[in-house]
């Protein structure tokens, strides 16, 4: 096994996603397929070989430090599910 | 020839002359559209409204005697993965079912500036993860050549429109063949530019370092004419390039002498239906006959392309996917215990399995003590494709493979098992590892559903894959449709 039934819970977890028993059952399976499959690249040696995050090399991509359009409160605010006062708000946390 | 059949470069032509106004071509698509819909569902927004209002204006502009582009008036349908101002843009996910966005994305916005007429937004795999439209968080959609089938995906929405006839054209995403694979399935012409050619502000992200738009159209020359507005600088995206955007059209010129066409053998090996291999090899020989030069070649890494994107692409969506929170925009689970419960169940409701599993896959990929088995490894794995692809332009001007391992499969076929339904992208997925451009055009049939033939360039390449894509159109000379019953 690639993946186990525990290691799909707490990695659901990490990822904020809740899971019934069942689904956990489901999605371990799965995983475990692809994991298995992706699995392949352990094949290959890459010690000496330098990673590509990017297919375009680029620098560090600088523009002036200057205020340029942006979104007014309200309209940032419109799509929130709840929100007064120019915030967004949440299920009290302290 | 009804007006809803015809390429942009035709429209635009009888737009000049006033043979037709843009509210002809408009009203002729949305009475396709209401003929055919019901059965494609190729929508999930359609804008009638909206795009009646752009006729209107564009015809005034005509009528003013003002100089108007090739897209003015064009009907063109968006994939509801980039944002339109004021209108709703799903991704194909519950989570953003009622999403409203404050701001219009980049490629769209300069679409607009040329006046297109947008007839809507198209379905789509739920955050353009899947090869198939039917892990649309709404419905799915249908291939216009049998109502029975995919229209491959995840940009199945936009393809599927083109091809039957209920958009002139329309833009999709592809992070490993989202573009590509369902322009092959739907008999349709799709590409995939080099990566930061078009701008990504506004794209609703996936995986960031291989997410391109690009154009679905009935032919090359639109898709030269369409890449002709898309491509440019934009310093709201800081992957996009600086480059002087050429005319694209100018490489539409029939001429395939001396040009060197190289076979990645790893992509007519196993795994390809033999019958589609068939009908490519056959279009191969359209190359030959016609002066190129072509030979089988390898680039023995692409074989771990699949494994190493499936690894990648899930880690950049795991990230780009914790956005969605039901804090600042789209779904919010009703009465929240606290901060975690609502976290966590509106990111079970809202997602559908596809996008869990994508998420759960990147999020272990990157956790302590599997990033370097996987992740760190992987990107390394990306470094070889890439050095295979350079190598083999030392020998060749442009590499040539099937689009998609096969014809379109039926509904249902492959959902229960997510690897065969990613192996859908086994060819197009080495493609967006290493950035480069390429174009799938019809090339044939097998058993009345259309083949794609996948012609991949360098970085920045365009010109060449339009000049070969265009010549094959030429001389292969393929122009069948599929036949839709009119259902209203």
């Amino acid at each position: 096994m690639a993946i186990s039934e525990k290691e799909v819970k707490h990695v659901a977890w990490l990822a904020r996603l809740d899971l019934t028993d069942a689904e956990t059952q489901k999605f371990t399976q799965q995983l475990d397929v692809i994991l298995e499959h992706a699995g392949k690249i352990s094949e290959l040696d890459v010690k000496d070989i330098p990673p590509t995050s990017h297919a375009i090399p680029l620098k560090n991509v600088l523009r002036e430090d200057k205020v340029g359009e942006c979104l007014t409160p309200e309209a940032a605010l419109s799509n929130a599910p709840k929100g007064e006062d120019q915030a967004f708000m949440v299920p009290r946390i302290v | 020839m009804e007006l809803y059949q015809m390429t942009i470069h035709e429209l635009h032509e009888k737009l000049l002359n006033k043979e037709v106004s843009a509210k002809d071509v408009t009203e002729s698509v949305f009475s396709r559209i209401e003929g055919v819909e019901d059965g494609v569902k190729s929508y999930l927004t359609i804008t009638k409204e909206v795009a009646l209002e752009q006729a209107r204006q564009v015809d005034e502009k005509i009528a003013a005697g003002e100089k108007v582009g090739p897209l003015a008036g064009i009907p063109t349908a968006i994939k509801d993965v980039m944002c339109t101002q004021g209108i709703r843009t799903t991704c194909g996910s519950k989570i953003l079912d009622n999403f409203i966005p404050v701001y219009t994305s980049t490629a769209v916005q300069n679409l607009f500036d040329e006046g297109i007429v947008m007839t809507g937004k198209t379905n789509m795999d739920e955050f353009a993860m899947g090869s198939s439209t039917e892990n649309s968080g709404f419905f799915p959609t249908r291939n216009p050549w049998d109502l029975e089938r995919v229209p491959g995906g995840s940009s199945g929405g936009s393809a599927a429109a083109v091809a039957a006839d209920e958009a002139i054209f329309s833009l999709g995403s592809d992070t490993g063949g989202s573009i590509r694979q369902p322009a092959s399935l739907c008999g349709i012409v799709g590409m995939k530019p080099t990566y930061g050619l078009v701008s990504r502000y506004g794209l609703v992200a996936f995986a960031s370092s291989l997410d391109q738009i690009g154009p679905f159209t009935k032919d090359v020359t639109d898709c030269a004419i369409v890449l002709n507005h898309l491509v440019g600088h934009d310093p709201m995206d800081s992957t996009s390039v600086k480059i002087d955007r050429p005319d694209y059209t100018k490489s539409l010129v029939d001429d395939l002498k001396g040009i060197r066409i190289g076979i990645p053998k790893e992509l007519m090996a196993e795994g390809i239906d033999p019958e589609v291999k068939k009908v490519v090899e056959n279009a191969l020989e359209i190359f030959s006959k016609n002066g190129a030069l072509v030979a089988e070649t390898s680039l023995p890494n692409l074989e771990y392309g699949l494994s190493a994107y499936y690894i990648i692409a899930p880690a950049e969506a795991s990230s780009n996917l914790a956005r969605f929170d039901g804090v600042r925009y789209g779904y919010r689970v009703p009465d929240p215990d606290d901060l975690m419960d609502m976290y966590m169940r509106t990111r079970a409701e809202g997602f559908g399995d596809e996008v869990k599993r994508r998420i759960m896959l990147g999020t272990y990929a990157l956790s302590a003590g599997y990033y370097e088995a996987y992740y760190g490894k992987a990107q390394k794995v990306r470094t070889l494709i890439v050095r295979d692809f350079n190598k083999a332009f030392e020998e060749f001007d442009v590499l040539v493979s099937p689009t998609s391992p096969t014809v379109a499969f039926k509904i249902g076929e492959k959902i229960a098992n997510p690897l065969q339904m990613y192996l859908s992208d086994i060819c197009t997925i080495p493609v967006n590892l290493a950035g480069l451009p390429g174009i799938s055009v019809p090339c044939g049939t097998v058993n009345g559903l259309p083949v794609g033939l996948q012609i991949i360039g360098r970085a920045l390449g365009e010109e060449a894959i339009l000049k070969v894509a265009y010549s094959f159109e030429q001389n292969f000379g393929w122009n069948e449709k599929p036949k839709l019953e009119i259902r209203y």
